[in-house]
This record gives structure tokens, C-alpha cells and sequence, in this order.
């Protein structure tokens, strides 16, 4: 017999009774009722407290704070996708600054190193967030492929206020995940950071040492 | 790289924990780690129903594990309809000699490894060595770890035993790392060396916090980064985890992630949550092209077996127990000289190692009962630990290998004789008399007992015979 058929035998040939299986009541993780303003601060308050900074602004002036980071972070190439609104908007109104643009609709098999040692920052936008962990929402896609949000420095991403929701479980449900998952869903709280040595925090080990989170509103 | 220097073993737990209890920088080191974690733990749950979410993690494990082969076998049809291929690993032999063959089947030589304890469980690295494979660990405390030729000391924290100081030693000498006491400086150093090793992998293989029967998903948790690194960047990803991983649905994930963060490290949330449901799909631009997911039993299937013991199964890895263990946060995770060490580890490594080797371990514990009331799925630890002393000298019907082990003929006899000398009231009396009268010539020693403490000295006088006495004195 196959490892599998042993393993599932002794696992079906257990000697005693069944185990119960018992009613799992989710009401702890759902069912907050918080405002939209609630959500926001929620929100806030635990994205900063793990490092995220957030910017907001409005909807029809976001490319204007969007220049500003780009500036006061001297980011000079920007990693973006090009058919999702976020990056279309971006290129249309970066295209008279003088960041140099970096395509990502392409293998990264063949610009990987670019990525690694030449991309100081990299846009996407999101689907979505959490307000009860501030956590965003991502499904990376060809368009936004995953390593634009790891491999650069600075992440960059655009949420919309409305796009926030309470929990985790709420915004897994409502958006019916269990039907569909992607290849790769993600949630990211801050930027990448370690406590690995004596218990001090230190950002950027691996991925981006910085998240900025322009809020629209 | 892969052979630790200091060998420690489940049998040398004495002798490691005396080491360890006159080494004042592994208890500095541990003191100041453990106690931080438990006031943010603390903290972390403040603002929650703790008992309520307990309850439903408690309750979300149980209902897997009932439902167990039916998961896995769902797991592996939803895995394998997404493009994952499934591997299906008897033991820490087999579960290293699938890995290897996969990596052999794409002519690899580099593995670049995201942290897994089931790996630890097996040692793979040491199996990869050997097939002339090098696999290098990319989270930090792992790969500070492995530059010190040692094993993990904590499942969360794998370097927590090492100060800043000691590992800018190991920084300089084993990478070249300038010696600085800034933790950011030494960051940076280990980011741009295993930056270059993501790139260069041919493999990179990850553990898995929670698989989901439901979707075919591969849940991964970090702050770091490297498990989407190691998950996405080689051409091929092998996620290796133990079979009782696997939940029903994937609303039973977002529970799970609540409480394995708090109790872990007292995070209200880690920076990732990955999910990996497939390879790389068409006309996708990265992220690997083949996935590979082994499920490794490892002794599991013989736990499951028993009702008692089975709640061990339930185990998220979080930690917390250890945290908050009185014997782990004086003695440190290299005492125990097991994969999983604490509270957590003395109750799973006897089923997986046997009580032969592991006898010393279910001791290790005051049994205040600290680990049960953190431990975030209520698995009961200190009634098993109880459970194991039992089995450990031949009480009880377990199946547990090597019961008995510290069955002790003498101990056995001395306890009957006591069991029938005090349900005996005459003879009770009479040597308890003897007892008094010949005080002076009990021992001044009884082994390690007296190390710490005066012998027990016996009474002239029976308290029975004095309050006796006093009985007749208040009458008269």
C-alpha cells in the first residue's frame, strides 16, 4: 500500500469512538457595527502602529500626493502595472515628472535583478482593508504581479476609504473567497520587519523597509 | 553547516538544564525575551471576548480532527484540481526523500527554506547535505542560527537564546559583517545576503500554518517577508507540513490567525498572510511554476488514535506556552534537546520520539498549569504531561511507545508498603513509634532530593499521638 492509503487507513481505523464534532460559534470575529468613520480610525491606529504610514486625500487629488512621496522619498524609478485604474491614473499624471516608470507586465525571469537592485518603489493598488487589524487587501494579478509589493524598498498603495471593512472574516465572507480563491491572495499590516535579534525591532529585512498607504476619501 | 556543534539530546535533559541554569547569559537572554512576551501577549488580548475566541479555535481544531481523513483527502483533490502536486510522507525519512527527489528532478544544488518546524522534525537540511543539495534558511533568526551551526531554541523565535552581542560575532564571523551593536546595520547585512540566495534558488520550500480542505489553500504567516520570497521567487515552491494542519473552511482560518498572532508574539497581526491556492497561471509574470505540498504523518496517525492524547494534534504552534513556562524561561529551548521544546514539546515529542528517549520531559514541569490557560486552543497540557508521568512508569493504558520506561521495582514496593502500612492502623502506629525513636539515625542525605534541601527529619512524637494528648489535656 501507498504512504497515502497507511496514513489514511490508521487515521480511519482509529480504535476509538468518532470524535465529536463540535458547533463552532464565529460571533467573536464578526458583527462589529462599526461606522465608517470608525473603520477608518480603526484602521489608522493599527496600520501605524505596525509602521504603515498613511496619507490621506481625496479622490481627485491623489496623483498630487502621490508626486509629493515620490519626492520626499527620492524614489526616481517606480515599479507600476498599466491597465488597472490606479496605474493608469499614475502614468498619465507621472508622465511629465521626472520619475522613470518600470513596466511589471512582463516575466520576471527576464528583468528579475532590475527588480531586486534597481526598483526604488513600487504602486498597486488594493482590493480592500481591514479596520479591526489594518490590514490591506491584495490579490495580485498580471497586471500587479506579486513581487511589486515585496521586492522594492517602498510600497506604495492606494486604498479607497470605502473599501474598508471590519474583520477579516466579514470581508471573506461577503466577497465569497471560499468560491474563488486566486493564486495568491495577500493581507499586509506595515512593511516587512523582524525582531530576531534580541527582540528589537528592525524594518525592511526582506521586503519593503517602508509602506505608504495613500487613503482616499 | 548543517551538524550542530553542541549535540543536545531529550536524554541529556538534566544534565542540559543544569548548563543551562549556571549559564547567567542563556538565562539573561531568556528572562527579558519571556517576560516581554507575556505582558504583550496580555495586552494583545485585551480588547477581545478571549474566552469566547479560545473556545471557537478550541472547537474549530477539534471539528478538523474529527473530520481529519476526509480533510486531507479534500485537501489533496482541491490541491490537485488547482495544479498543486500532493506528496504524502510515513515518516521524516520519507516526507526528506520526496523533497529531495523533487529537487533532484529539476537538478537542483541551491534550496532556499522559509521557516518550517516540520522540517526541523525531519532535518531535512542535514538530508539535502547529503544529496549534495545546500539549503540555507532565510528567516532571520533561523539563518542566524544556522550561521552558528545550533538548532532552533523557540518554534517562533528561533535565536531568542542569542543576545545582540553574540550575534554580531556570528554575523562577523561567518559572513564577513562588520561588528556593530546596530540591529538595523546587522538587518541590512543579512538582507542583502539573502537576497542574492532568493535569487539564485532552485527550490524554495515553507511550512504551512493552516491548510484549507475547502479551497486547495496554502496559509502562511510572517512578518519578514522571506515565506513570500521563498514562495514566489524559485521556479519551484515545496510546502511541507504535518497532516493535522488542515482545516474544513476557510472561515475557520481568520480565528485561527487571531489567536496564533497574540498568543504567539502578542501581535494583533502579523505584517503577511499569504495564500497560496496554485503554481503560477497563464499569462501570470511571477511566482513559482510548480507547487508541491507533503503532508507528513511522523507519528500523528499513531496520536490520533488516542482520545486523550489527540488533543495535542490540536496545536497551532504558537509558542505561548513556552513563553510562559517557568522551567522554559529558566532552562531555554536547548535543554529539552528536542525539535519542539516546552510545555508543548513534552507532551508531543514522547508520541514522536517514544518515552525511552523523551522519559525526563513530562518532569519538566511544576505543573502550575500556566501553559493550559494561555494556550490558545485550550489544548489541556498540564493534565497530559500528568497522563505522561503515568505511562512513563507503567500506569495507565496509552499508547505511547516505551510506557513503563521509568517503571522503578524499589519505588513500586516503597509505595505499597506505605499503601498498606496506612490503611493498617495498629501497624501504622507501631512503626511510626520505631520511626520516632530511632530519629537519629535517618540519613542526612537522599540523593538529588537533599541537593536543594534539608532531609527530612522524622518527629519524636507522632502528631496523632500529640493531639491525642492535647485532647486528654483539655478534658482533664
Amino acid at each position: 500500500m501507498s504512504a497515502r492509503d497507511n496514513i489514511l487507513q490508521r487515521l480511519r481505523e482509529r480504535s476509538s469512538a468518532p470524535q465529536p464534532a463540535p458547533l463552532s460559534d464565529f460571533s467573536v470575529v464578526t458583527g462589529r457595527q462599526w461606522t465608517a468613520e470608525e473603520r477608518v480610525a480603526h484602521f489608522e491606529r493599527w496600520i501605524s502602529s505596525v509602521h504603515g504610514e498613511i496619507i490621506h486625500c481625496r479622490k481627485d487629488n491623489w496623483r498630487e500626493a502621490l508626486v509629493g512621496i515620490l519626492s520626499d522619498k527620492g524614489v526616481q524609478r517606480l515599479a507600476l502595472g498599466r491597465t488597472n485604474d490606479v496605474a493608469r491614473e499614475a502614468r498619465e499624471w507621472l508622465g511629465e515628472n521626472s520619475v522613470e516608470l518600470v513596466d511589471v507586465d512582463r516575466d520576471i525571469g527576464d528583468w528579475q535583478r532590475e527588480m531586486f537592485e534597481r526598483v526604488d518603489a513600487g504602486l498597486t493598488s488594493t482590493l480592500g482593508a481591514i479596520a479591526e487589524t489594518g490590514s490591506l487587501w491584495l490579490w495580485p494579478t498580471p497586471d500587479e504581479p506579486r513581487l511589486l509589493s515585496l521586492v522594492p524598498p517602498l510600497h506604495i498603495a492606494v486604498l479607497d476609504a470605502d473599501r474598508i471593512e471590519d474583520t477579516l472574516f466579514d470581508v471573506m465572507s461577503r466577497h465569497g473567497w471560499a468560491e474563488g480563491m486566486p493564486t495568491n491572495a495577500l493581507l499586509i499590516s506595515g512593511p516587512s520587519k523582524t525582531a530576531d535579534i534580541e527582540q528589537t525591532l528592525a524594518y525592511g529585512v526582506h521586503g519593503p523597509r517602508e509602506l505608504v498607504i495613500l487613503l482616499r476619501h | 553547516m548543517s551538524q550542530p556543534v553542541e549535540i543536545f539530546t531529550p536524554q541529556q535533559f538534566h544534565r542540559q538544564a543544569q548548563d543551562a541554569l549556571g549559564n547567567p547569559q542563556v538565562r539573561a537572554n531568556f528572562r527579558k525575551a519571556m517576560d516581554g512576551l507575556m505582558v504583550k501577549r496580555r495586552d494583545a488580548f485585551a480588547e477581545w471576548q478571549l474566552e469566547e475566541l479560545r473556545q471557537l479555535g478550541a472547537n474549530i481544531r477539534l471539528r478538523a480532527l474529527s473530520r481529519l481523513p476526509d480533510l486531507l483527502e479534500q485537501l489533496e483533490e482541491r490541491c490537485e484540481a488547482n495544479g498543486i502536486r500532493v506528496h504524502w510522507a510515513e515518516d521524516g525519512e520519507q516526507a526528506c526523500r520526496i523533497v529531495t527527489d523533487i529537487c533532484q528532478q529539476h537538478g537542483a544544488r541551491s534550496v532556499i527554506k522559509g521557516k518550517s518546524m516540520v522540517s526541523e522534525e525531519m532535518h531535512l537540511n542535514a538530508h539535502l547535505d547529503k544529496a549534495g543539495i545546500e539549503a540555507l534558511e532565510s528567516d532571520l533568526g533561523e539563518y542566524l542560527v544556522q550561521l552558528n551551526e545550533q538548532t532552533p531554541s523557540h518554534i517562533i523565535m528561533p535565536a531568542i537564546h542569542l543576545n545582540t552581542d553574540q550575534i554580531s560575532d556570528i554575523m562577523h564571523e561567518r559572513t564577513g559583517t562588520e561588528r556593530t551593536r546596530d540591529v538595523d546595520t546587522m538587518t541590512a547585512a543579512a538582507r542583502a545576503q539573502l537576497r542574492e540566495r532568493f535569487m539564485a534558488a532552485d527550490v524554495g520550500v515553507s511550512g504551512v500554518n493552516f491548510a484549507v480542505a475547502e479551497t486547495g489553500t496554502l496559509c502562511l504567516v510572517e512578518n519578514e517577508g522571506n515565506g513570500r520570497m521563498t514562495t514566489t521567487v524559485p521556479p519551484v515552491h515545496v510546502a511541507v507540513t504535518g497532516i493535522e494542519k488542515v482545516v474544513e473552511h476557510l472561515a475557520d482560518v481568520p480565528p485561527l490567525y487571531a489567536l496564533l498572532t497574540r498568543s504567539a508574539t502578542g501581535q494583533h497581526v502579523t505584517t503577511y498572510f499569504n495564500m497560496i491556492s496554485s503554481p503560477r497561471r497563464d499569462g501570470e509574470h511571477d511566482g513559482p511554476r510548480e507547487v508541491h505540498l507533503v503532508l507528513v504523518d511522523n507519528g500523528r496517525s499513531r496520536i490520533y488514535q488516542d482520545d486523550e492524547l489527540l488533543d495535542t494534534l490540536r496545536c497551532i504552534r504558537c509558542g505561548a506556552c513556552m513563553n510562559h513556562c517557568p522551567v522554559y524561561t529558566r532552562v531555554g529551548g536547548h535543554t529539552y534537546g528536542t525539535t519542539y521544546p516546552g510545555p508543548i514539546g513534552s507532551i508531543l515529542m514522547p508520541h514522536l520520539l517514544g518515552l525511552e528517549a523523551t522519559q525526563d520531559l513530562p518532569t519538566a514541569s511544576s505543573l502550575c498549569g500556566a501553559c493550559g490557560e494561555v494556550c490558545p486552543v485550550k489544548i489541556p497540557i498540564p493534565d497530559l504531561l500528568v497522563r505522561l508521568r503515568r505511562e512513563a512508569v507503567g500506569e495507565g493504558e496509552g499508547n505511547v511507545p516505551g510506557a513503563g520506561v521509568k517503571r522503578s521495582t524499589r519505588e513500586v514496593a516503597a509505595w505499597k508498603s506505605w499503601q498498606w502500612l496506612a490503611t493498617h492502623p495498629s501497624a501504622w502506629r507501631g512503626t511510626t513509634g520505631i520511626i520516632g525513636k530511632l530519629r537519629g539515625l535517618a540519613p542526612e542525605h537522599l540523593g538529588p532530593w537533599t541537593e536543594y534541601r534539608s532531609a527530612p527529619k522524622p518527629a519524636a512524637v507522632s502528631l496523632h499521638t500529640l493531639i491525642k494528648r492535647r485532647r486528654q489535656e483539655d478534658q482533664s
